[in-house]
Order: C-alpha cells, then structure tokens, then sequence
C-alpha cells in the first residue's frame, strides 16, 4: 500500500488548505503519480487536478510532487516516493483555485509581455519565409517548452515578483523569437527587457533547469539574452 | 502592460546595475586578496609600515576604489533584497511607504559610510 498525501481547498467550503491522506493499492507497479491520481479520484470524486494528454506533451498537470515541481503524468513513483510516502501538493507561488489546480493569470500575463510571436516587418515572400538549417537550429532547446510552469514556479524570484520578474519560461520564449532569424523586431524587445526586474531579478540559482520536465534549460537563455543587450549596450 | 523603471535602483537600468554589481565585485576581491596576502606576510608589521603602505598613492587609489565599489555593492542588493521582500504582494499596502523609507535610509547610510571612509582613507 502506498501512502499519498495532497493538499485540499475548496474555498466554497474550507477556511484554509488541509493535507489529506489517503491509501493506494498499487498492486506493486511503478506507476506514474497521475495514475494514482486517477486512483484517488475514483476513491474520492471530489479531488480536483488539472490533466489531458497523459504523455508529457499538454502540459496541464504540473504540481509539486514530494516537494519538486514535475508533471505527473511522466513521473514514475520509483523516482520521487521517498519512505513509502507520496505527497502531492499545486505547484507554489501561484494561487490556489481549488485542491492541485491553480491560476496561471500572472503565468499568462508574463508569457504575454513577450510578444510569443513573430515580428517581421518586411514584406511577406510569395511563399514562406525560408531558414537555413543553422538558423533552424538556434532554436532547438527552446520551441520545445509546453508552458507547464514548473520552471517559473519554482523560481523564488518569481514568487516575490511575479507582475514584474518576466521568469523562466517566459524568458525562455523571449530568446526564442530574440534569436529567430525571422523576426525583424529584436531592438525593440531587448529594449522592453532592460529594466531591473523583467530579466536581471534572475540571479541563477537554476532551479528551473532541475526541474523542468522537457531538459530545457532556461538560465542558459537568459545568459543570451543578458549577452544581447549588453552586446547592444556598450 | 507599461515599462518597469525604478527611481530608487541605483543605476536605473536592469543591465547597468548587472554589470556594476560585477565589477564592484572584482575590485573587492583584489582588495580582500591583497590585503589577506600583506597580512599573512607581513607578521611582524609594525604601525609605522601599516601607515607607510596606506599612504602610498597606489594604495590610497585602491582603497578609495574598493570604498566605493561597496557602496555600489550594498546599494544595488539591498535594493534588491528590499524589493523582493518589503513588497505589497507580502506585507499588504503599508509596504510602501515602508520599503521608501528602508531605501531612502539604506541609500543614506552608505552615503554616510561612504564620505566617512573617503576622509578617513584619503586624508592618510
């Protein structure tokens, strides 16, 4: 029998969170935490989490899992239960709607400021704007991020700021179209980021790369971006 | 969403207080190393040698560099600190007028500090 503990609320009904424990037959399988999830959920429909596609690709269940951020869904009980215990609780920093399933407001808001898109002002080709393999390559590293927010939630820069620290992921993304060969608008987003707190509150404890789930590495891109406007500033 | 400035940050700028925070850094380290390394070989200095090498121009420069550098230092991290934890998010809308005051006299007592030590270390 596994033990597994997670973290309750409903603000319609409860003054403050609780943990509540509970006990998993998992017939001897290393299960991943979302099947067990789906366990509890069958034991007690009233357990709110956020999932979809099972497969580490949505990006929807992202929570704390024995006290690290991780996607349930690829997270095998043999690599996080420690002493026979699984403790489940949302991912920190962001508000809590109800049980595991948080707001991502400010997550969004800051991916917004960005502007995750491509910029090009000059006049669009007849067919498609092309890349050379190189170029195709900067990239690599970072189309791949799903947005699960485990990075930026468990950035401490990002908890004591998230309206103003840009964070992790949303950094990530930066780089991604700073660095994109297609994109025309590069002064102009370096000149968004030069502010105390949009990119420098990173002081590169690494905590997103320990956890994100897709190996990416976040610091590294805010390393670049620092490199562009310093290219571009002195 | 507008930019974000500052007007208590020391330089204003995200990557001008990056950098100065670097290279505060490495003029104290030059100091911390020269100074340990003096001390270490020099187990017998007497005051009349301590006098002699603070009055050397080169020193004076170095400690006049390294007095300022931690000023700089201090102000861009407890700015820092200051901003990360006296903020309305945790402490509610009195955080304000709090965390100016706490900058304001942080900013006033290096100041303090910093002509203090700019007499002391020049005047030798």
């Amino acid at each position: 029998m596994l033990k597994v503990s997670v973290y309750r609320y409903n603000p319609e009904t409860d003054e403050a969170p609780y943990m509540q424990d509970y006990e998993i037959d998992t017939a001897g399988k290393d299960l991943m935490v979302l099947d067990v999830l789906e366990l509890l959920k069958a034991q007690d429909a009233s357990l709110s989490y956020r999932r979809s596609c099972r497969e580490g690709v949505c990006g929807s269940d992202g929570m704390n899992i024995n006290g690290k951020n991780g996607l349930a869904c690829i997270k095998p009980l043999s690599e996080c239960v420690k002493g026979g215990k699984l403790i489940l609780r949302p991912l920190p920093g962001l508000p809590v709607i109800r049980d595991l399933v948080i707001d991502m407001s400010q997550f969004y808001a800051q991916y917004e400021k960005i502007q995750p898109y491509l910029v090009n002002n000059e006049p669009a080709p007849a067919i498609e704007r092309l890349q050379s393999p190189e170029e195709r390559e900067k990239l690599d590293g970072l189309y791949e991020c799903i947005l699960c927010a485990c990075c930026s939630t468990a950035c401490p820069s990002f908890w004591w700021n998230p309206d103003k620290f840009i964070g992790p992921a949303g950094l990530l993304q930066a780089y991604r179209f700073l660095v994109d060969s297609r994109d025309t608008d590069t002064e102009n987003r370096l000149a968004k980021l030069d502010d105390p707190f949009s990119v420098f509150r990173c002081h590169g404890i690494q905590n997103c790369v320990a956890v994100c789930p897709k190996g990416l590495n976040p610091t590294k891109a805010i390393g670049h971006i620092r490199n562009m406007l310093l290219r571009s500033a002195t | 969403m507008g930019m974000i400035t500052n007007v208590t940050s020391f330089g204003r700028s995200g990557l001008s207080d990056w950098i100065l925070q670097r290279a505060t850094a490495v003029v104290m380290t030059v100091y911390t190393v020269f100074i340990t390394v003096y001390l270490l070989t020099n187990p017998d200095m007497d005051y009349g040698q301590w006098l002699a090498l603070n009055s050397h121009i080169s020193m004076k420069v170095l400690n006049v560099l390294t007095v300022v550098s931690i000023a700089i230092h201090a102000w861009i991290g407890l700015w820092a600190v200051l901003t990360d934890y006296v903020t309305v998010r945790l402490l509610g809308p009195k955080a304000t007028p709090l965390r100016i005051f706490f900058q304001l006299g942080m900013i006033t007592i290096n100041l303090v500090y910093l002509i203090w030590a700019l007499d002391i270390v020049w005047g030798i």
